[in-house]
């Protein structure tokens, strides 16, 4: 079961609601093996919450092109093709521009002299760590690599891997709705929404909203940092048939407690009943316990 | 021209609700742009008048004639992003458009056409500035193009109305949007708050600006929240030599701004207000 946690807004408790419900889950479900992915890789957290030991780190690559000046005869048949401005064609050089360079291969396949040849850059890392019984698996952007996409593929591709398929997968995404966000929740069985009751956060719910509809996926809502406002986003939800899964309420403790980098599940008994009623709701939905 | 870029790293750290304040207190004399492509939210709390709409096309998608493909399989063979399906259709959301199946296409069945990728909007706010920003299209791609668009419609605004202050509400993360709002930037505010994922954030953002060299200021924000992070931040600060501009303290008036619409100085007679004006003074004091 992959459940991906995603939000348009940032900063509406994605994080929050990932660590603590893989901690709750794995808690008071010990048959369940537990496993959270970090693919917000630009802005990774959900470590901060759960240490660990590493079980296994990799550096992660995708192929650019290399210029060799020996054998290229300026045909420009490269720079002609790319689509993304990554191979500019000067009067005496090449100059290839890997982070503009989208992997395609189109440029090094298609020269006739052979004088592009494909090279390992690396854009990030990914990190899988056993905290407890649960397995936390983080992608990790290399600072100015632009395009998150890759590194999220590659981190979705080691959860194929090293583990079982009935395990239950927690996908921490990122904010947005753009294309790192779709290559997040593809492919998962649900989408936890989290969403502030502000218009901001209500504004960007229905971006989300319309996204998920868009990609056909099934979704419910959870309402954090509740409170005066939520009449917006549950009328909302009513009027579009849109579950909403439950609710957590905005408290300066709770911000407190999560600015720590600890964990909810203890001490704060109304948020362990709340993930608790996500996690039921949810699970039923897919009909799985 | 001056160029402020406001930006956190994190998400839900401030920097709209702040950015807003310091658009009111500029008015007419500073253009807005929300470079929050994904979720823009300026316009929101400052009600705009839209004056003019465009649509923004960017980036490549194929799609295959039916009538002409003779299902050879040559472009599933070179598509790197297993983006041509084994009916050959050409998914929209994994095609990133490079053009390497329309190449080989030996019946030239497969077209690509440019992907509307959203619209960007030229308005007003109700404090009487001029308000530029965008909504990428649903599932869009080229989300930093759009920034960059947003920007350069910004300063051919700015500058057709003699404005020379813009201010820019930048999106979470450190990706391409991100990389594309900082450029040509005269300084770059990071609003943080003291938590391990707001320094953390601020730390791994940070270590992108210094690519830049461009001047960087922060705002410390929800400043009580956690005093052994706070103190961090300072020292994280004092030691890369970046200013602080001012300290606001954890508020619910911030949320409840919001809830009616209004700025945290529409709400605010008492400290906050006056801290947002002390850290906006400060601010333009760096670059003027």
């Amino acid at each position: 079961m992959k459940i991906a946690i995603a939000s348009g807004k940032g900063g509406t408790g994605k994080t929050t609601i990932a660590v603590n419900l893989a901690a709750l889950v794995s808690r008071e479900f010990p048959d369940v093996n537990v496993v959270l992915a970090d693919l917000d890789v630009e802005e990774p957290n959900s470590g901060l919450f759960l240490d660990g030991q590493i079980v296994h780190s990799e550096v992660i690559t995708r192929y650019v092109p290399r210029w060799e000046n020996s054998k290229c005869t300026h045909c420009g048949k490269c720079s002609e093709h790319c689509k993304f401005n990554a191979i500019l064609r000067l009067p005496e050089q090449i100059l290839v521009s890997p982070e503009l360079c989208h992997s395609c291969f189109a440029c090094m396949d298609l020269c006739p002299e052979n004088a592009l040849i494909p090279i390992r850059r690396k854009i990030g890392t990914l990190v899988h760590r056993k905290t407890g019984e649960i397995d936390l698996v983080e992608g990790r952007i290399e600072i100015g690599e632009p395009s998150a996409v890759p590194l999220i593929k590659k981190t979705k591709e080691y959860l194929e891997r090293a583990f079982h398929g009935s395990s239950l997968f927690i996908l921490d995404c990122p904010p947005g709705n753009s294309c790192p966000v779709m290559e997040s929740v593809r492919e998962v069985d649900y989408v936890i929404l989290v969403a502030e009751p502000t218009p901001f956060g209500f504004h960007d719910m229905k971006i989300a909203i319309e996204t998920l509809e868009v990609l056909q996926l099934d979704f419910g809502v959870v309402i954090n940092k509740s409170g005066t406002g939520d009449h917006q986003i549950r009328e909302y939800c009513m009027n579009n048939k849109v579950r909403v899964l439950g609710s957590i309420k905005n408290k300066k403790s709770i911000a407190e407690r999560i600015s720590k980098g600890e964990l909810l599940i203890t001490g704060f008994p109304a948020v362990q009943r709340a993930l608790n009623t996500i996690y039921l709701a949810v699970s039923n939905r897919l009909h799985v316990t | 021209m001056k160029e402020i870029v406001v930006i956190s790293g994190k998400g839900g750290t401030g920097k709209t609700s702040i950015a807003a304040a310091f658009s009111q207190i500029e008015g007419s004399g500073m253009l807005v742009a929300d470079c929050d492509v994904d979720a823009a939210n300026m316009h929101v709390l400052l009600e705009e008048t839209i004056c003019q709409s465009i649509d923004f096309y960017s980036g490549y998608h194929a799609s295959i004639d039916a009538g002409k493909c003779i299902q050879c399989s040559k472009c599933r063979a070179v598509c790197h992003f297993g983006a041509i399906s084994e009916s050959f259709q050409v998914d929209k959301m994994t095609c990133e458009g490079c053009g390497y199946c329309s190449f080989v296409c030996p019946q030239q069945a497969i077209t690509l056409h440019e992907a509307y990728s959203g619209q960007v909007f030229l308005s007003r706010t109700r404090f009487d500035s001029m308000l530029v920003h965008a909504r990428l299209e649903i599932a869009g791609e080229n989300s930093g193009k759009l920034v960059t668009e947003v920007k350069d419609r910004a300063r051919e605004l700015a500058s057709a109305f003699d404005c020379d202050l813009i201010l820019y509400d930048g999106s979470p993360g450190i990706g391409c949007p991100v990389i594309a709002s900082l450029t040509r930037a005269s300084i770059i505010v990071m609003v943080t708050e003291p938590s391990v994922s707001g320094y953390n954030d601020m730390v791994r953002l940070y270590k992108l600006i210094t690519r830049f060299h461009i001047p960087c200021a922060i705002i410390l924000n929800k400043s009580d929240l956690n005093e052994s992070h706070r103190k961090k931040i300072v020292r994280f600060s004092v030691v890369n030599e970046i200013p602080i501009l001012g300290e606001i303290p954890y508020d619910p008036l911030f949320t409840e701004a919001l809830m009616q619409r209004k700025t945290i100085l529409e709400v605010s007679q008492n400290g906050i207000s006056g801290s947002v004006n002390t850290i906006w003074n400060r601010l333009k004091s760096m670059i003027i």
